[in-house]
């Protein structure tokens, strides 16, 4: 194989070394382009693992349910029913439709978002009083600071505990106090504080504010009975949100009576929505990344071409001489080939070092924090793989033109003396 | 060897083609050292651009060691080159990155020879032409004689049917052409048939055979008592 052939390789090797600082500053427009590309797509991706940081910890193939007024007359019913759920309703669901994995009731006391005042020694917080069970902590995490979240054992023996947020533990305790196993009244009852949970990032749904207790207590604390306020709702990893939240909604007018075109009695939030949304945009950024970097590595190529196309003109007698003793046009071109491919492989792997370095200072700088949608930027190994392919593709593509021009030259004409 | 006959070349200026070889016979035996002269202009380089297969003529017939050189394409008259004819030039045209050792072997690379067999035989023709200590020195390094010779031991390095000098002296003082001129000789002595294209009578006289052009056609073509140059050395 001429491949493998040392002394094309010397070949190659002699003609480039033998004018180093044009050889480099040739190479240049190709390791800045690879810079580029390596950036833009490592940045693509470090966005990409930056809002999935965020979203950890809420199930993305989720939904969230909730009645509301009727909007339309039906069965004899008048237009403007409030619609309450039932806490039948989610047995009757989990029945009924398969493809829901996670399903978590909730009630929440006061009206929707309301705010109950929670005292604790004198100081007062106004709170979001939740009753919830264990499950949701499978769609939305809580990120606990300190203790722990509900269990079953609260909601058998319907304990008065709760878990509250960072921000409710500011208000009601001094930064040095443990709240474990204080008791706050809410509405006259109190409850043992057995966990706090910071916010989880910018996927918020509860706020900080909250105060999270067994589902049970609530109903008997508050006086529920079999009430429910909205439901947390996970679909198994195979199905789409839209279709379960379809089913859902059917199931539930037809049991409350809701004419089947009423868009507005039941109030539903497709969590995977955001979820597609910002990934479409990632894989936009992505492919445009893509795309402004493979033109400006083609830039990059075309400057080779051009510097190989300067250097065939000044070897013309080399291969006049080449050729007189032998060369055939075939054994010509592929040296410019050659060199082309080994200057771009070159140039483009200094780049792909030179960028991995500045990734991982981009990431020691950004990609620490929380609140800025960063991580990890760096490129794949398949994106990279198909970078450095279609730049060395082009480079021979481009390195032809330089090639097919030293194959032109007549050895009579190179050899004539001036 | 070679066998020429009735030979034409024209090139076209413009609109009007210079005739520059109208109707050349000529033959070359095995083993000759033929001196081809002529001033400028007389067609002595054309013709020697046709035997080097550098250049096509317009009509007549080339044959060289029985194989007959008409309507090359670039690959086949490159491999002939390799196979039949090796190259002295008056600038000598080394390649100036590659030691003399690197620019002997050249045509033997082309040759695919193998790397080891390459290197032994690139010495084996330095040390005929008596630079065998220089082999590892750039060209740079080298003086004009030193440079022909190491030219000539390239050329010889394929082992070709002819060798085809252009002016081998034409860049060198007398003394140093002498010597040169006593290697040629020297390779002539040893079997091998020389072609050598000149303008000084003095180089010519050491040939021993001397064909005269002029105006594109042969005035003169005669054998010649060769002057050794081995006493002006």
């Amino acid at each position: 194989m001429w491949i493998f052939d040392r002394d094309l390789w010397l070949e190659i090797f002699n003609t480039l070394g033998k004018n180093m600082f044009r050889t480099f500053l040739t190479m240049l427009g190709v390791i800045f382009a690879m810079i580029i590309l390596m950036l833009l797509l490592g940045s693509a991706n470090g966005m990409s693992n930056g809002f999935n940081r965020i979203f950890a910890g809420t199930a993305s193939n989720s939904l969230f349910v909730w009645s509301q007024r009727t909007s339309e007359p039906y069965k004899g019913f008048e237009r403007g029913r409030r619609i309450r759920f039932r806490i039948d309703d989610a047995n009757i669901l989990k029945k009924n439709i398969p493809e829901i994995d996670v399903l978590a009731p909730r009630i929440e006391l006061g009206s929707h978002r309301g705010v109950v005042t929670v005292y604790r020694n004198g100081r007062t917080s106004g709170s979001s009083v939740y009753g919830d069970f264990p499950e949701i902590d499978n769609i939305t995490k809580k990120k606990l600071v300190k203790g722990r979240f509900l269990n079953n054992n609260d909601i058998e023996g319907s304990k008065k505990v709760c878990v509250i947020g960072e921000e409710t533990f500011k208000l009601l305790f001094d930064k040095s106090e443990d709240a474990i196993g204080q008791e706050i009244r809410v509405n006259g009852v109190f409850f043992t504080v057995v966990g706090i949970y910071k916010p989880n990032n910018n996927i918020n749904i509860d706020g900080e504010n909250a105060i999270f207790v067994p589902f049970t207590t609530f109903q008997k604390a508050f006086g529920s009975g079999d009430r429910m306020g909205w439901m947390a709702i996970s679909v198994n990893e195979d199905t789409k949100v839209a279709i379960v939240e379809d089913k859902i909604k059917k199931l539930l007018k037809n049991k409350y009576d809701i004419a089947p075109n009423d868009e507005r009695a039941i109030g539903s939030f497709d969590m995977s929505e955001i979820f597609n949304n910002i990934s479409s945009f990632t894989t936009v950024l992505q492919g445009f990344s893509f795309f402004v970097g493979i033109f400006t590595l083609l830039a990059g190529v075309i400057a080779i071409s051009n510097i190989l196309l300067i250097t065939v003109k000044e070897r013309t007698k080399e291969i006049g001489v080449r050729r007189a003793l032998g060369a055939t046009p075939k054994i010509v071109r592929r040296q410019i080939v050659m060199e082309a491919i080994v200057l771009t492989g070159f140039a483009g792997l200094i780049g792909f070092a030179i960028s991995v370095g500045m990734l991982t200072l981009l990431d020691k700088m950004f990609g620490q924090g929380n609140d800025f949608p960063f991580k990890n930027p760096m490129v794949d190994i398949p994106q990279f793989t198909i970078a450095f392919l279609l730049m060395v593709g082009l480079s021979v593509l481009i390195g032809l033109i330089p090639a097919n021009r030293a194959v032109k030259v007549r050895p009579i004409e190179a050899l004539r003396e001036e | 060897m070679i066998q020429i006959k009735d030979l034409h070349k024209s090139y076209k200026m413009g609109s009007n083609s210079l005739h520059v070889l109208k109707g050349i016979d000529f033959n070359v035996e095995d083993g000759e050292l033929v001196a081809i002269m002529g001033s400028s202009g007389s067609g002595k380089s054309t013709l020697l651009n046709i035997l080097g297969m550098l250049d096509n003529a317009d009509t007549g017939d080339y044959i060289l060691d029985g194989v007959p050189i008409k309507n090359l394409n670039e690959t086949k008259a490159a491999q002939y080159r390799n196979k039949f004819l090796g190259f002295i030039f008056q600038s000598f045209n080394l390649i100036n990155y590659k030691t003399a050792a690197e620019n002997v072997a050249l045509p033997l690379y082309y040759q695919k020879v193998g790397r080891k067999e390459r290197q032994e035989k690139a010495l084996k023709y330095l040390e005929q032409v008596g630079l065998k200590e220089w082999a590892t020195h750039l060209p740079s390094e080298l003086s004009g004689g030193q440079k022909q010779r190491v030219a000539i031991a390239r050329a010889m390095a394929a082992e070709p049917k002819v060798l085809l000098a252009d002016e081998p002296t034409g860049a060198l003082d007398s003394k140093t052409s002498y010597e040169v001129m006593d290697l040629i000789q020297k390779i002539n002595d040893a079997g091998n048939t020389i072609l050598v294209v000149t303008h000084e009578p003095d180089i010519a006289d050491m040939c021993k055979r001397i064909v005269h052009l002029r105006d594109g056609v042969i005035v003169e073509d005669k054998k010649v008592e060769q002057v050794r140059a081995q006493q002006y050395v």
